[in-house]
């Protein structure tokens, strides 16, 4: 037993380490999160958290719940498949307020809106409908010939009518 | 559109409780969302894609995600055909085969293209949700994980913000938020889909380009879609068990 | 036909524009290498009992914990949020190379290094601890542990003691810089960093720089103090170093001879990187100027009978390239990795910034203060004998 006379110094090292040791599972049982470990290792009231992040496109769903007659017709039309906010932009402010009207959406410029899908680019798919703007429209907005909810203008779909069809469509076909 | 009062009496208490169900809150909180039913990925159908860039308009405005950074984003490919008076001299420029742009992710959509040679398709991009992650298998804290529903999520208030998982990330969909300098990426839009909406790529997509799928789900249309289509995922020899499917992708996709 | 806009050439992926892993980064592994080489080098003297290199024990020592020191700050530096850097010792991630760090520091700073020091210079701190003043005396005092027992049994089981720390500090010491290397090399996404060699290589460059390092830090110190430097020393050293050096030149000639002649996905990439922005950094400075030239000039020195004078100096001169080498060679794996997309189809630039919190003026200072640590440390715990009398018994 000696031996431990000359190696006391090692003791009171070691017995540092193992303070540091103690001091350190007492501050972790304190810090690490409640929820950690419950799913994997990762604090599961994260998941929670992220769930809980705000909603602003309120889904083709609710606007359908209040706008059924717009709905209607689109589904009859071309744009059956393109949903309401995918032109109209996040709409959650407006559907979710005590009295939507009071949150009025601002109908886009159909000008640059329908310019983005539409505008004849080769690297669009071929069977894609697409159209050089300056010749066909020279300018005018889409919505002058299109109903955007119902674009087509064919007699298959008597309500895909514009505001003033015959005169400006003249107009605008033989602009050039 | 007219709708006159009585319709409006009639009406907004129906959307009110659509609207409440939709809200029907966290995973824990809703009765209605169980983790364990879900197993969540993506379908996109490439021919479908016109460039349009609503994807990526709608998941900023959703989320909130910072100018310069990406949550999801689209390329455009120009593939050209072979030089056929020398097809064997190899191309020694690898920034030309294919050319590939992302004018700001694509967020504005594209410049018209005129070259009528080869061809070009359109790649949108997101997070993978890969069931083999390795952005998680990094995270020196734990803080990104994948969920029990299959959404590989980022734990903003644990996060150090060292960036090895953007570095682990072999497709490029991570970044460290300038703000918040925390790593930060494409949640599928949790917030949404625990909610039973769709994403808002998904719903700003006109052309139906991109689908939400849920691989538990027998209902689900994949299930259908992957019997008669050829589905392949980025990257395949990573084996990061990617979940965002694609069809009809050409195989000089990066 | 390829635009340059913002730096970039070609099409990168939108997220991996801008760099993640700044010079701070590259300054890390740097520190830790010289940390591990420096050690190695005094465990030279005391497992492996090459004498010759004895007077440089307890300098490599010091210098070991001078660099020690600084090693966190780059890391933390760079953090986002680095007040939750204790994350890692509270939840770490089992399948996390990083997640090691905090572990692996703190045991390798407590464990081995600050633990071998103190066995080795305790009877020095038990006599300072009596026969200084005022501050000085309670800074020994504390070092002390409340242990005045210098007794030559006592001394003689810190001897004991202390080799056996050594000999766990070698593999402790490949760690603290191998799992650097692994941090890289495990990650597929990136095929300049994926290798199974890649901690190797970064362990034998450590030591080449460890090694260089300790030697120039010796001549300058000796002619700093106007002593006359100890060539015998001074050979051995370098003679390790060139063999050591050559073994790392070898394993990453294996690294680039293999890449080329597999040529996979990455391989045309990377080759144009190498070839363009890379050129200078990796050809010019790491190869030629930082491996090529210190060893053919080593490798002279080993094969010709040169004067004293002449041998100094190509030491002094080998040392400094290489540990500029070395430097280079961390450069190219970290900001390297980083400059081609991972569609290999586009290139960035690194803009690195002047004075911002991982600028230029903060690496340059992060690479001077490690030597204002090694000067307190000398004061505190001279490494140089007062008389040739502590002469330290190698072996045991």
């Amino acid at each position: 037993m000696s031996v431990f006379k000359d190696a006391g110094h090692l003791f009171r090292f070691a017995g540092l380490f193992v303070l540091a040791f103690l001091i350190f599972l007492v501050v972790r049982h304190f810090v690490v999160p409640k929820t950690f470990g419950q799913y994997g290792h990762y604090r599961a009231a994260a998941i929670g958290e992220i769930a809980a992040h705000p909603v602003r496109f309120a889904g083709h769903d609710t606007c359908e719940a209040c706008h059924s007659d717009e709905a209607d017709k689109k589904s009859k039309g071309k744009h059956a498949h393109v949903n309401c906010e995918a032109c109209h932009g996040a709409q959650a402010k407006h559907a979710n307020a005590d009295d939507p009207s009071t949150v009025k959406p601002v109908l886009p410029d159909t000008t640059i809106l329908c310019a983005r899908c539409h505008t004849a680019s080769a690297a669009k798919p071929k069977d894609f409908p697409q159209v050089v703007p300056a010749d066909h429209s020279n300018g005018m907005p889409c919505d002058t010939c299109h109903q955007p909810h119902s674009p087509a203008m064919d007699a298959a779909t008597p309500d895909a009518t514009a505001k003033a069809p015959d005169k400006t469509a003249k107009q605008a076909r033989g602009a050039k | 559109m007219n709708i006159n009062r009585r319709q409006m009496l009639i009406l907004l208490p129906a959307a009110a409780v659509a609207w409440k169900s939709v809200l029907a809150g966290t995973p824990e909180v809703s009765p209605n969302y169980h983790m364990t039913d879900h197993w969540w990925g993506m379908l996109i159908d490439i021919p479908k894609c016109i460039g349009c860039g609503n994807c990526v308009r709608a998941c900023q405005t959703e989320n909130d995600v910072p100018d310069g950074f990406f949550r999801t984003w689209v390329e455009r490919y120009h593939v050209d055909d072979w030089e056929m008076k020398n097809p064997q001299d190899i191309l020694v420029n690898p920034m030309t085969d294919p050319t590939v742009i992302s004018p700001d992710g694509g967020k504005e959509g594209f410049p018209v293209a005129t070259d009528t040679s080869g061809k070009y398709f359109f790649v949108p991009k997101m997070c993978n949700h890969c069931a083999d992650s390795p952005c998680t298998q990094v995270c020196p804290v734990g803080a990104t994980f994948v969920a029990p529903d299959g959404v590989v999520l980022v734990d903003q208030k644990y996060c150090l913000g060292c960036a090895y998982c953007v570095q682990a990330c072999p497709y490029g969909c991570r970044y460290i938020h300038p703000e918040k300098h925390v790593a930060d990426k494409c949640t599928l839009c949790y917030h949404r889909i625990t909610k039973g909406l769709t994403t808002a790529c998904c719903e700003a997509c006109p052309t139906g380009a991109r689908q939400l799928v849920d691989l538990k789900n027998p209902k689900d249309p994949i299930h259908e879609f992957m019997k008669t289509h050829s589905l392949q995922v980025l990257k395949p020899q990573m084996a990061t068990g990617a979940k965002a499917f694609y069809n009809g992708l050409d195989g000089s996709v990066r | 036909m390829v635009s340059i806009m913002n730096g970039v050439e070609g099409f990168m992926y939108p997220n991996e524009i801008g760099l993640q892993w700044s010079v701070l980064i590259v300054l890390y592994p740097y520190i830790t290498g010289l940390v591990a080489g420096a050690f190695i080098l005094a465990s030279l003297v005391r497992i492996f009992r090459v004498e010759a290199i004895e007077p440089t024990y307890r300098l490599a020592l010091l210098t070991a914990l001078a660099f020690l020191l600084v090693a966190p700050l780059p890391l933390q530096l760079h953090l986002g949020h680095p007040e939750r850097s204790p994350e890692m010792y509270f939840t770490p991630h089992s399948t996390s190379a990083m997640a090691m760090f905090g572990y692996i520091y703190l045991w390798y700073l407590m464990a081995v290094l600050v633990l071998e020091i103190w066995l080795d210079y305790r009877r020095e701190i038990v006599l300072l601890s009596q026969s200084s003043h005022g501050l000085l005396r309670m800074v020994y005092k504390v070092m002390t542990l409340g242990s005045t027992n210098i007794s030559p049994r006592s001394l003689a089981i810190d001897n004991r003691v202390g080799w056996i720390v050594t000999l766990i500090g070698i593999p402790s010491a490949f760690l603290l810089h191998g799992y650097v290397g692994f941090i890289f090399g495990s990650i597929k996404a990136n095929p300049w960093w994926s290798s199974p060699l890649m901690p190797i290589v970064f362990i034998f460059s450590a030591m080449v720089s460890g090694i260089a390092a300790v030697m120039l830090l010796y001549m300058a110190t000796t002619k700093l103090r106007h002593q006359k430097i100890d060539v015998h020393c001074v050979d051995s050293i370098a003679m390790y170093l060139f063999y050591i050096f050559i073994i790392d030149f070898s394993l990453e000639m294996i690294d680039l001879v293999h890449r080329i002649y597999e040529a996979d996905e990455s391989f045309r990439s990377l080759n144009f990187l190498v070839h363009t922005q890379l050129y200078i950094p990796h050809i010019v400075i790491q190869i030629c100027i930082g491996t090529l030239t210190p060893l053919v000039l080593l490798f002279i020195t080993q094969v010709v009978k040169l004067p004293e004078i002449a041998r100094k100096r190509m030491y002094a001169v080998s040392g400094s390239l290489a540990l500029i080498g070395i430097f280079a060679m961390r450069w190219n794996v970290v900001i390297g990795g980083q400059l081609f997309s991972k569609s290999f189809l586009g290139y960035t630039t690194y803009k690195m910034a002047l004075v911002t919190k991982e600028g230029l003026l903060v690496a340059v200072f992060l690479t001077l203060l490690p030597l204002f640590f090694l000067w307190i440390l000398v004061k505190l715990l001279p490494p140089w004998p007062a008389n040739s009398a502590h002469a330290h018994a190698p072996g045991d």
